[in-house]
């Protein structure tokens, strides 16, 4: 048998690898002609292209690939005609191949509307990487921007002109809100302040009337007779199927395009099948990925004699667009006398949901989510398995207000043919079976079914899906370190406390195998750390610490270190001051002041590092711990001493916060904050904890986060007084230090805590385990042991001499490293 | 008469055993190139690469921590934690990541000696 397929996009590619495992008994010949000069490569995520992902990692099988299957595959070779009389078909290199069966995967192309000028320079599409390369070396030349389309294709392709540097553009939309296929009116405008907030501007109900300019684009013409200037445009206002050939055979195409389709994918042809964005299925065009290989899934089927049939797919799509969630799924917006919505709007966090639920209040029927999609799987399931809903339905999108009793029983409560995975469409019994089958992690588990390779959005579930499955067999989940030591972080903890180890080599002798690695050793050297507080570089462990822990200070670019010497609270007197600019000028160091309220020197080589602490030592300075899983700073606003709105001595309360946990070593990095009122200038509630001062005392914030999930701190206590929160600090510190797994954020632990806020509250404050003074007395070990270890390594000629470049050559220095020159300032060269 | 060039190893000295951190690894400066010296106490052996990190071109390879996989002697690159096999320099944790060069090391009186492939002008008949 033999097949040609006309194509090589995601969903001519998916039907080679079908078709493939559909014929492993029966040989057949594959011929691929594809237009574009590379092989099929993920155009879903085209963006990335402009994140730094090269052609080749968005590539979905190597040539290689090809090869090894046996396929012939012609690139930048569009086929040109079809003779279907004697099934052959002929390219333009002139190729002619003949065929038993013939799949058309000629995709779609950018629809552009007529409007005079769209010939102009500087006027770009969005469709492949050739579209993209052009519109980079375009894009320098231009200061503002404008896409035309604020559909899904649209916003991506704003966001690229975004990730080029163009921070003033405009997305143009015809109706009169974004994408008006998936989403509301109110959602949309939720989402268009979300983008205006991210820097992106949006034009609704906007007919372009003509492309302003000479030979070069200068602006939109709109015909409500405004004008939007603009360098660059990129036109994305939907897809037009690739019928054209197909219209040449003589094969049936529909009155606006598209090639018609039966339930097999088969066109008015029975030897031909189309599939993907061209095909023209119950009058209906699918633009998106998953079922497009939903039909080569069928054709493939079809071809090999299997039954299978395409009835429709469920158009329900979840993505993040410029960092914003939006989601819509099952009928976002059915009509109003055939269901209920509830709606749930927050215009503060910028978040809209509402789903549609029928009349009895039993079934969902679909729905939207802007701004926080974390629950879009479980409700997608909910509606396509019909469900029925729990007695109040809001808790779908409000969570449960009532107890600690979960919302419904989650994935467990999922039929076994739900399906998981919607673009490989994998199911859920599939997915339980290779668990059962042995297969117990996720890497195993994608490999295995599939599931979550191709957008990945169901990742999370599949996750929990292995998690329940084990679980359901009675198999204990071990959440082990690595190969070399079969415990939990907590269970070596409380391991090496026993038995009182002190250095890496005698844990490994006690608990492990092998030499270790990369991951566990920093794990121990912590765990070390966060038990003795000895003096990190001794008894061997210099080298089972993080490399920044082992130099005690930070790698940066081009390998040159950069110091932070600890300013308790942020207060720093102007002797101070004068002294860290010496030593900055002295051994030629960039100079910023951090996020943190301290000031961090850059560009310090390997051996220049005990000779700078040396200097800040003698000047009072001691290490910051910036290198370390740390505690690092205790920001604090200048409070009641100089603040007219003061309520206490925030910095002094700050500086002795700072002084108590310095050096403290823990899971991973911990920030504090002290604010002297409720103004909160210290931005406290964004810290692991995090202390404001009340007309009584101080109020404590804990487990609160920034960085890339910021997360607000959660009041632990009200009112108490400065001994009583230290007590609370102490305690609550050390049970996180003792039971949170490796690398993870306080925000992070309490999240995955059970019981949550109450359960730690409970801890902390009511002591319900009894363990509260045990805890404080850990911690208040930790502070008496406390010295700074800079100190120790100037004082101790024995580790300054691990502080050269080369071991054979002391006194130079690493020559490869460069510098460049910018504000008056050094920079790293910029790496490869 | 002709040259015949062959390739042999010529051994250098690098440092004493005791100039080496155990389980750790230092640079050492051969003419113009860095080379990354590692020690691995617990089973005593020696292994030498180059101090380049071919991911982004940094010098920092010795600063890495070592370690094994299923028994395999590696060193994780300090910038993005990129292993690298000791045994033959290939890239563990991402296989289309350029590979190591190797170097043989050999212990003499508590001295350490790397070998360097040394192009030796051999006068012929």
């Amino acid at each position: 048998m033999k097949i040609v397929v006309i194509g090589n996009g995601m969903v001519g590619y998916k039907f080679c690898e079908k078709i493939i495992s559909k014929s492993a008994d029966t040989p057949i010949e594959l011929v691929v002609f594809g237009e574009e000069p590379r092989p099929a490569y993920d155009r879903v995520h085209l963006t990335s292209w402009f994140d730094g992902k090269t052609a080749d990692d968005l590539l979905l099988a190597t040539a290689d690939w090809y090869v090894e299957q046996g396929i012939r595959l012609h690139l930048g070779d569009p086929v040109l005609q079809i003779d279907r009389t004697n099934k052959t078909v002929q390219s333009y290199k002139g190729i002619v191949e003949t065929y038993d069966y013939l799949v058309m995967a000629t995709g779609s192309a950018a629809f552009v509307p007529p409007v005079p000028g769209m010939d102009k320079k500087g006027v770009f599409i969005y469709r492949t990487i050739e579209d993209l390369e052009m519109m980079k070396a375009y894009a320098p030349a231009a200061r503002s921007g404008a896409v035309i389309g604020g559909g899904l294709l649209g916003l991506e392709a704003a966001k690229a002109l975004l990730d080029l540097g163009i921070n003033n553009t405009h997305v143009v939309e015809f109706s009169s809100r974004l994408m008006p296929r998936q989403i509301d009116e109110q959602g949309s405008g939720i989402l268009q302040n979300k983008l205006a907030s991210l820097g992106l501007k949006v034009l609704t109900g906007k007919n372009t009337r003509e492309i302003l300019g000479d030979e070069a684009i200068t602006g939109l013409q709109f015909s409500d007779d405004t004008i939007l200037e603009t360098d660059i445009l990129v036109v994305s206002a939907g897809i037009k199927p690739r019928d054209e050939l197909a219209r040449a055979a003589g094969i049936a195409v529909g009155p606006r395009g598209g090639i018609v389709v039966n339930e097999q994918m088969q066109t008015s042809d029975s030897f031909i099948y189309s599939i993907g964005e061209c095909a023209l299925y119950n009058n209906m065009i699918y633009g998106l990925v998953a079922p497009g290989y939903e039909m080569a899934e069928v054709a493939a089927s079809h071809i090999a004699g299997e039954a299978k049939a395409f009835t429709g797919f469920d158009m329900s799509t979840k993505l993040k667009l410029i960092g914003v969630d939006v989601a819509s799924f099952g009928d976002p917006f059915p009509a109003p006398e055939s269901c209920h919505s509830i709606v749930f709007e927050d215009k503060f966090k910028g978040t809209y949901k509402r789903i549609n639920i029928t009349h009895d209040g039993q079934f969902l029927l679909g729905g939207i989510l802007i701004g926080d999609a974390a629950a879009y799987n479980m409700l997608l399931q909910t509606t396509k398995n019909k469900l029925v809903l729990p007695a109040n339905p809001e808790d779908l999108l409000l969570g449960n207000r009532s107890g600690s009793a979960d919302t419904g029983a989650g994935v467990t409560a999922l039929p076994d043919e739900a399906i998981i995975c919607s673009c490989e469409s994998v199911s859920k019994g599939a997915i339980c079976q290779a668990v059962t089958d042995g297969r117990e992690t996720l890497d195993e588990v994608k490999k295995c079914t599939k599931a979550g390779t191709c957008c990945g959005g169901c990742t999370p579930m599949v996750k929990d899906l292995i998690t329940a499955t084990m679980k359901a067999q009675g198999k204990y989940i071990r959440n082990v370190v690595c190969e070399h030591f079969q415990y939990s972080r907590q269970e070596m903890l409380d391991l090496i406390k026993v038995k009182s180890l002190r250095s890496f080599d005698e844990v490994l002798d006690h608990y492990g195998s092998g030499e270790g690695c990369e991951v566990c050793k920093p794990v121990v050297a912590s765990i070390l750390a966060s038990l003795w507080n000895d003096m990190i570089l001794d008894k061997g462990n210099d080298t089972a610490q993080d490399s920044n822990d082992r130099y005690l200070a930070n790698i940066q670019k081009g390998g040159t270190y950069s110091v932070v010497p600890r300013i308790p609270g942020g207060e720093i007197t102007p002797e101070k001051l004068v002294v860290i600019g010496q030593i900055g000028t002295k051994y030629n160091l960039y100079t910023k002041i951090t996020g943190g309220q301290r000031i961090d020197l850059f560009g310090a080589h390997l051996s220049d590092l005990p000779n700078i602490w040396e200097e800040l030592i003698a000047a009072g300075f001691e290490s910051g711990h910036a290198y370390g899983k740390a505690l690092r700073t205790v920001k604090s606003c200048v409070g009641s001493t100089w603040c007219r709105f003061g309520l206490h001595d925030s910095v002094s309360f700050a500086i002795r916060i700072e002084e108590r946990y310095r050096g403290l070593r823990a899971p991973h990095k911990i920030k504090s904050a002290v604010s002297g009122c409720i103004r909160e200038c210290a931005e406290a509630q964004s810290k692991d904890f995090g202390i404001i001062a009340t007309e009584r005392g101080w109020n404590l914030y804990v487990c609160g986060n920034g960085g890339s999930k910021p997360q607000h701190a959660q009041l632990l206590a009200s009112d108490i007084d400065s001994e009583t929160c230290i007590q609370y600090i102490d305690r609550f510190l050390m049970f996180y230090i003792k039971t949170a797994d490796p690398l993870t954020r306080t925000a992070t632990w309490l999240n995955k805590l059970d019981g949550g806020m109450d359960y730690l509250r409970n801890v902390v404050v009511n002591d319900s385990l009894g363990i509260a003074t045990q805890l404080e007395s850990e911690m208040q070990l930790l502070v008496d042991n406390y010295k700074c270890e800079w100190r120790e390594v100037v004082e101790n000629p024995e580790l300054r001499k691990r502080f050269s470049h080369f071991v054979n050559a002391p006194t130079d220095k690493d020559p490869t490293v460069k510098f460049e020159t910018m504000r008056a300032q050094k920079k790293a060269a910029e790496w490869k | 008469m002709s040259t015949t060039h062959t390739t042999t190893t010529s051994w250098f000295l690098a440092c004493k055993t005791s100039d080496v951190p155990t389980n750790g690894g230092v640079c050492v400066k051969y003419k113009e190139e860095q080379i990354a010296l590692f020690y691995f106490a617990r089973r005593n052996e020696w292994y030498a690469t180059q101090n380049l990190c071919p991911h982004r071109q940094q010098m920092a390879l010795s600063r890495g921590m070592t370690g094994t996989v299923q028994d395999e002697p590696k060193v994780a690159c300090p910038f993005h934690k990129k292993t690298f096999s000791l045994k033959d320099g290939r890239c563990l944790s991402d296989e289309h990541e350029c590979s190591l060069t190797t170097y043989p090391v050999k212990i003499v009186d508590d001295m350490v000696y790397i070998g360097v492939a040394a192009e030796m002008e051999m006068a012929g008949v």
